[in-house]
């Protein structure tokens, strides 16, 4: 996994609510291996492109400065609905880095930590602020500090977010899951044989 | 002695193989559930060199990909592309060591039909799967989660989950249901009461008279869309009627292992005085049936209700919202609800494709004709079977129902059942979002009873009216 440290970069604002998974990446692209070239192509694909497969110009990803953006400013619940994480996945294959909003769908959520997309909660109110600014300046830059926890805004002002403090490790490290867990194996073993015992029922042959 | 404790802390705790300082746990899995979605966790296995921890515990079922349409065997499905989901689950499942209910097997259907139905969810346990409605093995008080692929592969490898403890958040539906008034009317409201994120960051329990009055199926239903309420877990209490309707299931408990774990199950429940971080009343007797008119679940309203008119929104960004969705569901503000026609009916889905839902459409279909394209996809092989020896098919298909296989069908959209751009469908499944059942198509997600009514009528119609006649 790609690790997350800093980012200075040309930022999106999305001014809609409840943006589904489904619109982020329609379904007939999900038997699609996450490898396939074309991956970066479905993202947004109903939204950015009109029935002819032509670029509709009033969708913010097909506008110049935004096209380059590799973050996302959000309104409520982005990335809400089916667990798919190929929204993710042709998020990050368009060089979208992080997503700031002021909540997100649960498992998109998780499904964007595990592949160096970091997703950061900033009020409501600072999310308006941050959409109002990239809408008035097109290509308005946005400066993202993991390790200090902190977004700076077009306009040089400074917001701090929280994080998992485990997220924050694995994503600064660029860690993978897998190898982590199998570092407690000792506990797993512990935990299991114990468990077995008490919940008989669950292990019968 | 810890105090009063949640269902939820309950059986969370019992899971908590690892808790570190900053709060994250490693949670041990009971039960994975494996669909033909979870293609790409098993090409993690094969490139990393992987195996499955505990395969055994781990049960596949292809639904996603599988057509509605052909006979049951591989060879039979033309599509190549769905063609190679059904055969890669196949494959997958015997050479990683997965009991697997392939499409050729009686006992295949849609995941989160398949799994309380073979008794494989059970109550306390942990249980996950790569899709987001297994918030549905909830009802039978078990803490179930949808997980992304990623998580998938990491389950497959661990047989552990990396979670931070959720919040918790009690929603008490008390009141007697009405006349015609379901599960998922009873869920289409409290959604359409405490929005589309709602539930966010929580674990849902839900509790009262009205939860405690539904059947297992009904409770299924409920629990099935706590994630358009913006939960991953929705979780209610055991009881007689659960026991009742696991006992014999084939991956149920036996004989002495059944008396322990009913002991251990009737523990679960929450104790008197424990808190929770949030509570919502929802009045059960005020609920009507329900229909959606826009493309999220929260836009719901009663079928005896009007279209919201944005002029009278008075919050700029829910008036824009509105507008929108009108504009993309192609309605008139302020137009009642009953005057919108439908193009067509789907009847399935794991939020309604089980016996009693179809047991339900088919009265209300029974001796009427549909006056537009309807089509019954059961929830599995086993729903299916059943309602062909009660004769629902016959009901179905002498009103002009189409009868068809199961599988996710037409809720998911990717198997090839599709509504063409611009038609309407009166739907029982989950998401109304723009484009799900097919691009540019427009849904509106109802009841069994009342997606019968709209097929029969041609309209959405208060399906307590037909009810009545009859």
């Amino acid at each position: 996994m790609e690790a997350f440290t800093t980012l200075s970069a040309v930022a999106v604002p999305i001014d809609m609510v409840n943006v589904d998974t489904d619109q982020i990446i329609p379904v007939r692209f999900l038997p699609r291996p996450r490898t396939d070239p074309d991956y970066a192509s479905f993202l947004f694909h109903d939204l950015r492109l009109d029935k002819d497969g032509n670029e509709r110009p009033d969708f913010i990803l097909n506008r110049a400065p935004y096209r380059d953006g590799k973050i996302i400013v959000a309104d409520e619940n982005w990335g809400c609905g089916s667990s798919r994480e190929g929204a993710v996945w042709t998020l990050v294959a368009n060089g979208i880095r992080a997503v700031i909003a002021p909540s997100f769908g649960d498992i998109h959520h998780n499904n964007a930590m595990k592949n160096g997309m970091l997703p950061i909660h900033l009020s409501k109110a600072d999310c308006a602020t941050l959409r109002a600014q990239l809408n008035a300046e097109p290509g308005a830059k946005i400066t993202i500090d993991l390790a200090a926890q902190t977004v700076t805004g077009p306009d040089g002002a400074r917001y701090s977010f929280e994080i998992d403090p485990f997220q924050k490790y694995r994503m600064l490290n660029g860690l993978d899951d897998i190898d982590v867990t199998l570092q407690h194996d000792k506990e797993f073993e512990a935990f299991e044989s114990r468990y077995r015992k008490e919940a008989t029922w669950l292990f019968a042959e | 002695m810890a105090g009063p404790q949640t269902m939820f802390d309950k059986i969370w705790n019992r899971h908590v193989i690892v808790q570190r300082d900053d709060g994250m746990c490693l949670m041990y899995v009971d039960r994975h559930l494996l669909h033909d979605g979870s293609f790409h966790a098993f090409t993690q296995m094969r490139n990393e060199n992987r195996q499955l921890r505990r395969p055994k515990q781990t049960f596949a079922t292809p639904d996603h990909y599988t057509p509605t349409t052909v006979a049951r065997s591989i060879d039979a499905i033309k599509d190549p592309k769905l063609h190679e989901k059904v055969a890669a689950l196949d494959a997958n499942t015997r050479d990683f060591g997965v009991r697997q209910f392939g499409i050729t097997d009686p006992n295949n259907g849609i995941v989160h039909v398949v799994g309380p139905e073979q008794g494989i969810t059970q109550p306390g346990i942990f249980l996950v799967c790569g899709d987001s409605h297994t918030s549905t093995h909830g009802a039978l008080g078990a803490i179930a989660c949808g997980i992304g692929a990623s998580e998938v592969g990491h389950v497959m490898a661990t047989q552990c989950l990396w979670q931070r403890k959720p919040r918790t958040m009690r929603i008490n539906i008390d009141g007697k249901l009405g006349f015609g008034v379901t599960g998922k009317d009873v869920i289409l409201a409290t959604i359409g009461q405490i929005s589309t994120a709602g539930g966010v960051g929580h674990a849902i329990e839900y509790a009262g008279s009205a939860i405690r009055a539904l059947s297992v199926e009904g409770r299924l239903t409920i629990s099935n869309m706590t994630i358009e309420a913006g939960s991953r877990i929705g979780i209610m209490a055991p009881d007689d009627k659960t026991f009742e309707y696991l006992h014999g299931r084939p991956f149920a408990p036996k004989g002495a292992e059944w008396d322990k774990a009913v002991a251990y199950w009737r523990t679960l429940p929450t104790d008197d005085g424990a808190s929770f971080d949030k509570e919502v009343a929802v009045d059960g007797a005020a609920i009507t049936p329900m229909v959606t008119w826009g493309n999220s679940p929260e836009d719901v309203i009663r079928i005896t209700d009007t279209v919201p008119d944005p002029e009278r929104e008075a919050n700029t960004e829910r008036r824009e919202s509105i507008r929108r969705a009108l504009d993309y569901m192609d309605l008139k503000p302020g137009m009642p609800i009953s005057d919108v026609t439908v193009d067509r009916v789907f009847i399935g889905s794991c939020t309604n494709s089980r016996i009693e839902d179809l047991r339900l459409a088919a009265s209300v279909v029974k001796g009427r004709k549909a006056v537009v394209t309807a089509m019954v996809s059961p929830g599995s092989a086993l729903v299916k079977a059943a309602a062909e020896a009660e004769g629902l098919d016959k009901i179905f298909t002498d009103a002009g129902f189409e009868w068809r296989f199961a599988g996710c069908s037409m809720c998911a959209g990717m198997n090839g059942d599709t509504i063409a751009a611009g038609e309407r469908s009166a739907s029982t499944s989950n998401r109304n979002f723009r484009g799900r059942q097919g691009p540019g198509s427009r849904t509106h997600l109802v009841s069994p009873a009342m997606a019968a009514a709209a097929a029969v009528t041609g309209k959405f119609t208060d399906v307590r009216r037909l009810m009545e006649e009859k």
